[in-house]
This record gives C-alpha cells, structure tokens and sequence, in this order.
C-alpha cells in the first residue's frame, strides 16, 4: 500500500520532488498571506469585548497550532530514521525544527502581546502558555544537541531520541500544567465542530491559516534541500546537478511574510 | 473597510501598540528565517563547488605531474638507448 | 560452541549494582558532592529571600524540590563519563546481555547513591524552610517516587550527551524540561497536605510517571549510548 512512498527515500528523488513543490508554494504562500493578512488587518471586525486586539487572532492562534503540528512532524521524521535508518529523515528533521522555534517564539510574543491589553499582564503561568514555553526549550534543546555533534549522521539520531523522548513527555506536560492554573480561554477553533465565531471572522482565519501552511512549507523545502545538498555532496548526483545552472531559490517568493 | 482614516488604522482603536508589536515582531522574525535559510542554500553550494574546483585542480596537477614523469622516464630511456649503441658500434669497430 | 552467556540476568543485574556501588565508595566525593550542593542551595533561599516564617513555608515545598532536582542534575555526569572514558561503556554494549537490564542497574547504582541520601537529608531540610508538619509525609512520599523518575529521565540525557566535551550545560537544558511534570505534581501534593487535604492523585500520577519511566526509559537510554558511542 505504501510502495508509492519508496521512490521518495532516494535523496535525489525527493530533491527533485521539492523543487518542483516550491515555486507552487511560494507562489501561494505570497497570495494567501497578502489576501488573509489584509483581510484580517483592514476588513474583518473588531471583536464585541476585545475590540481591536482581536487582530492579532490571526497571527497568535495559526502561529501556536503550527508550533505543535510542525514538533510533530518532526516527531514523525524522528521515527522514521530510527525505524528504517532513512537519513533523509534525519536531514528533514533538522530542517523543520528552527522553522518550529520561530512559530513558537512567534505564538509566545504575539501571545503575550495580545495579553497585556486584555488580562494587564505580559505573562501569565497558565497552562497552555507554560506547555508553550516549554515546547520552546524542547526546540531549542533538539537544535542545541544536533549542533553538539561534528557527524552529522550520529547528530540527526541523537536528536531523534530526544525528540521522541519530548514528544511523549510533551502531552504529559500539557496535563500536568493543565491541573495547575488556567486562565487561558478554551479553544474556539475546533476541527469538529462548528467553530464558535462569526464567519466573518472566520474566513480571514482560515486564509490566513493556509498562508502559514504554505509559507511554512516552501522554507522547510528550501532547509530540507540545504540539508540534503550537504549530506549528499559526495554523490554524482549533486556533481551533475551543481555543474548545470540551476535556478536554486525560487524568484516567484516576493513575498517575504 | 473597518477604518475611517489612516490615522485611525494606526491607531487600531487604542491597542495600535499591540497589534503593531505582534504583526511586526512576527513579520520580522519570518523575514529572518527566510533570508537565513535561503542564505544557508546558497553558501553550501558554494562550499560545494568550491570543493569541486579544488579537487578538479589537485587532479589535474597529478596528472601532469605523471605526464612529466612519464616523458623523463622515456627520455632516459631514449639517452640509454643511444649509450648502448655507441658502445655496441664502439665494440664493433675494436 | 556455546554461545549463552556465563551470567543469569539477574546475576548481570545485581552485579552491575555491586559494581557501581563499589566504585562509587571508593569516591565518596562523588555521593557526598551533590548531597552538600542539595543542602547549601536550599539554605541559600532563607538567606536570599529573608527568614519570615510564613513566606518560607509557602516555598518550601518548591525550594527543596527545585534543589533536588538541581542536584541530581550535577550528579548525573558521573553515570556514564567514566565508563565512558576508559572504554567499559562500550564492553557493556556489547555484551551478550541485553543493554536495558545493564543500563536498569546503572540507574538504580545511581538512585541509591544520590536519590536515598537526599530522601533521608529533606526532612531536616524542611525543618530549617519551616514546612507545615501536615506535609511532610508528602514531602517524604513524593522525594521517595519521584527521585527514581528524575535519575531515569536524567539518564536519557546524559547517554545522549555523553560523548560531547562540555556536555554539561547542554544536559541542563535538555534534562529540565522532562523534569517538570514531577516537580509540578509533587510541589502540589505537598502544597495540598498541607491544607490537610486528600493527595493521593498527585502521588498516582508521579507513581504512574515512575512506572511509564521504569520500563521506557531503558530503551531511550540504551539507543541514546549507541548512538553515542559509534
């Protein structure tokens, strides 16, 4: 059932396949981005209670969800190089965790932007800000022990261990802090049922959403390409492709949200 | 439209501060992540075809460096040649 | 030829524990190192923070919690550097006995020498943070779950790092955030026998994070050394 996944654990094959997927990216992340970003600046309404600040909804929330699904991946990514020795696994890995700790660093200060006018205060220790924070030190310490290691083969699967070792820990993090305070509101996006806002506000939500989908996936293209170029420089394959001119960063990104 | 004037747009209803703090922090840090990660792209490229000049000169000056000894070792060759004969026609002709 | 190995697991086991432990006596720096940080740290905050009774009362639970874990912290380095050093790491990978029950016994050695000596040294401790006598029940409870989980977290860490020069710091920060679900649940145990109420469920949850370690972690540990040691 999978056999269509095993052409892709050849480098050259998924090199190639990313370089076809990121101009396609690009091109929609620079659309959706400019079209959600302006909707949600200029055109959706303030918030009945919150007025205003409810602007920043359409950064904060897309941002901290992204955190969570990309720590994921990398999970997934993690796995797959321990379990079937895929070093291009480990390459994808380490390309996607800055991109993580960007988002959370993004979910964290725009959080706590969005806080101060409306709870006074900059920080809070509820539940979900701390599981936040915390995922932030478990991106950083992944990053931190993968630049620990001269090889990068030994280095990608130490990080693997320690990203499946934070993957399990992180849910249990999340109900530990979860039992100690909560102040947070409880989530008005959910993925089955209705959303509780406005249409009006949830369509800018959504466009922007899928902005940060696309944007998030032309930069881990381009990091995972990165990472493969350098893990495989030694290959006929890379000789070749170096040797032709080749367009290696897209033009299409003009975009730069 | 939600805004009647610029002004009023910037001001975002009294969280102009706010609102502006998140979109441009947010907007600052992605930029970074881009222009780090397409400027990580191309410098390893560079290293990569630096290696790859490197190699190709060392390659290139082995192989005249055994061009050279091949011709020294023919041109002995050729003055031993030419020693054996004179000493062969020298025998002869005593 | 016969190729089962001369040892029963248990006789594996147990050895790897006398081992550990032996050594251990013969640098008695090494247990009494972390002991005297635990105490130093913790009378570190009635000086920094002022003797009032009532606020000491109120951190106590957390300050000696916070000090524990720092200490297990300092000694985790021991666990594995100098087997790691003088290559016996290595000869335990690859010997016929499975490296989980090896590693198990490492990180009992390890609990034995810095767990129990802090469980025995707290209450004295709390004595000195003016703990409210309804909790030190919890307090000797929770050190007594807890303590095991922190050496077998700790050990993932430090079988990840062990091959890094300057590891240490780097441990730090890959260590404590696994830390903080045991230092939230019992901080709140002993801070709800204090209010003389019911704790059970925090002790649940940091018997069941002892259990899911117990059997978890080897495995972590074990592919994180060979990992380390390639």
């Amino acid at each position: 059932m999978w056999k269509w996944l095993h052409p892709y654990a050849n480098p050259e094959v998924s090199f190639h396949f990313t370089g076809k997927l990121m101009p396609w990216f690009s091109v929609l992340a620079a659309i959706f981005l400019s079209v959600g970003l302006v909707w949600a600046l200029v055109f959706a309404p303030a918030d009945y209670q919150q007025g205003e600040s409810f602007r920043i909804f359409y950064i904060h929330v897309p941002a901290a969800m992204f955190s969570m699904s990309i720590y994921f991946a990398m999970a997934i990514a993690a796995f797959c190089s321990l379990v079937w020795q895929l070093k291009l696994s480990d390459a994808a890995a380490s390309a996607m965790a800055p991109v993580g700790a960007t988002f959370t660093a993004i979910a964290l200060i725009t959080g706590a932007a969005w806080g101060k006018p409306m709870w006074g205060t900059w920080w809070i220790w509820d539940a979900r800000l701390t599981s936040e924070l915390i995922l932030l030190f478990l991106y950083l310490g992944v990053m931190a022990l993968h630049n620990a290691f001269e090889d990068k083969n030994v280095a990608g699967k130490a990080a693997g261990i320690l990203t499946l070792v934070g993957s399990i820990n992180l849910p249990i993090i999340k109900y530990s802090v979860e039992w100690w305070n909560t102040l947070h509101q409880g989530a008005t996006v959910s993925k089955l049922g209705k959303p509780s806002m406005t249409a009006e506000m949830f369509w800018p939500f959504l466009i922007c959403f899928l902005g940060f989908a696309f944007l998030i996936s032309t930069i881990i293209c381009i990091r995972f390409r990165t990472e493969l170029l350098s893990r495989n420089s030694m290959r006929p394959w890379v000789k070749k492709l170096l040797l032709s001119p080749e367009k290696l960063v897209p033009s299409s990104l003009s975009g730069d949200k | 439209m939600q805004f009647d004037s610029i002004s009023d747009f910037l001001e975002m209803g009294g969280y102009g501060f706010y609102v502006w703090l998140s979109y441009g922090v947010s907007a600052l840090l992605l930029i970074i992540l881009v222009i780090a990660s397409n400027n990580q792209h191309k410098v390893v490229i560079e290293r990569i075809l630096a290696r790859q000049k490197r190699e190709k000169r060392l390659r290139l000056a082995a192989e005249q460096q055994n061009q050279q000894q091949v011709q020294n070792t023919s041109s002995v060759n050729q003055s031993e040649d030419e020693i054996k004969n004179i000493n062969d026609s020298n025998e002869v002709s005593s | 030829m016969n190729n089962t190995p001369s040892l029963s697991y248990k006789a594996a086991f147990l050895l790897i524990i006398k081992r550990d432990l032996t050594i251990a006596f013969r640098h008695r720096d090494d247990i009494l190192n972390p002991l005297l940080f635990f105490v130093i740290v913790v009378t570190l905050f009635p000086l920094g923070i002022g003797p009032e009774s009532t606020t000491l009362s109120r951190i106590a639970p957390g300050i000696i919690w916070v000090a524990a874990l720092l200490s297990t912290l300092l000694s985790l380095d021991r666990l594995f550097k100098s087997d790691h050093n003088d290559g016996s790491l290595e000869q335990m990978l690859l010997s016929p006995h499975p490296v989980f029950i090896l590693v198990l016994g490492k990180i009992i050695a390890h609990w034995l020498l810095t767990g129990l000596p802090l469980i025995l040294v707290a209450p004295l401790l709390a004595v000195l943070l003016h703990l409210n006598e309804n909790s030190y029940g919890a307090l000797m409870l929770t050190l007594l779950l807890g303590t095991p989980v922190l050496s077998l977290l700790g050990a993932i860490g430090v079988a990840l790092t062990v091959g890094i020069k300057k590891g240490g710091v780097l441990l730090s920060l890959l260590v404590l955030p696994l830390y903080i679900p045991v230092l939230i649940f019992a901080t709140s145990a002993i801070d709800t026998a204090a209010m003389n109420l019911p704790y059970s469920g925090q002790l649940a949850i940091i018997a069941a994070l002892l259990f899911g370690s117990l059997t978890l972690a080897p495995f972590a540990v074990s592919a994180a050394l060979k990992v380390s040691t390639n």
